[in-house]
This record gives structure tokens, C-alpha cells and sequence, in this order.
């Protein structure tokens, strides 16, 4: 299982705040697993195709060839503004 | 030979992140206390401004995710520690919601000399402006309210360490 965050103006856009989802057969990185999300509807596709969208892997900052595994945390969330 | 840098100094680190208020003279003295060895504390508050590019403002919402958020701010704490031998850092951020003028951040720094305690503090800033997990919605005077987006200012100030 793969816990799915989302924060920010992503979490409005995607209408949820927290998913839990399988890691489909076949799926070992972020660009996959974001795919897998996107699929889920057209809020997720939009919300996560926006270019400045980060992506957290087990609260670290990832890119897309990073690995998946089951058990991770992934989080989609817009650049931050705090301070 | 003399040296300022004989010690290998071992940072005490406080990093808190709470919607309560926070009193800067007492998280003065309690940063002082660790600062035994140090000739300089610089203490840094940022607070809600009461305008933005667009006009008045109403109070901000901020909010974070706390699990990163308390990871990320250690990293930014360790490297400004090793890079400036600080003996002390605190940092105190608040979550929820806040008013105009409100305090949202306390970044306090010690160390042997003040040209390390005044950098190291601003390198905590720059960085957990740009990397600490945190999101800010302005509300507007009509009760809107509207996420703030990045500013590339603030990447740039990052950007010269």
C-alpha cells in the first residue's frame, strides 16, 4: 500500500487530502506512480500535470526516475511559502 | 596558537512548529542558557504584513506537513550548524490561522562571532523559505482566501549561499 498526500492548492484541486492506494504491478517510480494517480480522474490529471507541482517520497523531495516501493509516503504539493 | 575555532561544537537544537504565540525574550534567555561558549546571538522574527502585490490583506492561514516539515528543518538547521559552528539554533514556526501583524517565525542563532550568527540566521531563512513544507493562504478583507504562490525573490536569496 502507498499513502498519497496532497497539500495546498493541490489538495483543493484534487478534492482529498490523504488516499490510500495499491502499487500496481509494474510500477517502480515516481513518473509511474504519478501516472497511476493521474488516471484516477481529470481533477488528479490536471491538479498534478501543473509544471511546478514537487513530489515528496517518504518525506524527502523526489524526481520522477526516483523508486517506488511498497509502504512509501508520497506527497504532491504546490512550491512552498512559509516564513 | 590562538584560534576561535579550536572547538568542535556541539549544536543544541530546538525546532518547534505550533499555532501558540511565542515570547521572544523568553525564547531569548532559553537560547542564551545553551550559548555558553558563543559571543553572538542573532535572533530573527518574521511577521504577517497587513498588504500584499494586490492590495490589503486580512491574516494568513498557514499550513504544513508536519512530518516533513520537522526533517527538513533539522537538515537546514544541521548544514547552517556545521557551515558557521553554531552552538545554538532555534527556530519556532506557527501553523493555522494568524492576523496582521501577528509573529509567524523565530529563527535564533549563537555562535563565536556575530558575522556567523548573523549568516547562519539568514541561511536558515532562505532556506526554510524555499524547502520547509509550509503554505500560506491570504485572506482577503472580503473573507476570500487565496493561496500565495512562491516567489522568485525568495529563490534568488537561496540561491547566493
Amino acid at each position: 500500500m502507498i499513502k498519497v498526500l496532497f497539500f495546498a492548492r493541490v489538495r483543493d484541486q484534487v478534492g482529498c487530502a490523504e488516499l490510500d492506494m495499491e502499487l500496481p504491478k509494474g510500477v517502480s517510480d515516481v513518473a509511474g506512480f504519478t501516472a497511476t494517480v493521474k488516471a484516477m480522474g481529470a481533477a488528479f490529471d490536471e491538479a498534478l500535470s501543473e509544471p511546478n507541482v514537487l513530489i515528496a517520497v517518504n518525506q524527502e523531495m523526489a524526481n520522477s526516475q526516483m523508486t517506488v516501493e511498497d509502504g512509501d509516503e508520497i506527497a504532491y504539493f504546490p512550491p512552498v511559502t512559509g516564513g | 596558537m590562538e584560534t576561535d575555532t579550536h572547538q568542535s561544537v556541539e549544536t543544541t537544537i530546538s525546532i518547534r512548529v505550533e499555532p501558540e504565540n511565542f515570547d521572544v525574550g523568553a525564547e531569548y534567555s532559553r537560547l542564551w542558557e545553551r550559548s555558553e561558549n558563543s559571543g553572538a546571538i542573532v535572533l530573527f522574527t518574521g511577521l504577517v504584513r497587513d498588504f500584499n502585490a494586490d492590495g490589503a490583506i486580512d491574516g494568513i492561514i498557514l499550513e504544513h506537513y508536519p512530518a516533513m516539515t520537522q526533517k527538513t528543518l533539522q537538515t537546514i538547521v544541521q548544514r547552517a550548524a556545521s557551515k558557521w559552528q553554531l552552538e545554538a539554533v532555534t527556530i519556532v514556526h506557527r501553523v493555522g490561522t494568524l492576523l496582521n501583524h501577528d509573529q509567524i517565525v523565530l529563527v535564533g542563532v549563537s555562535a563565536r562571532h556575530r558575522e556567523a550568527a548573523f549568516e547562519g540566521a539568514s541561511f536558515i531563512m532562505d532556506f526554510l523559505k524555499t524547502e520547509a513544507p509550509f503554505w500560506k493562504k491570504e485572506v482577503t478583507p472580503q473573507g476570500d482566501a487565496q493561496w500565495v504562490d512562491a516567489k522568485v525573490s525568495d529563490q534568488r536569496a537561496r540561491e547566493r549561499w
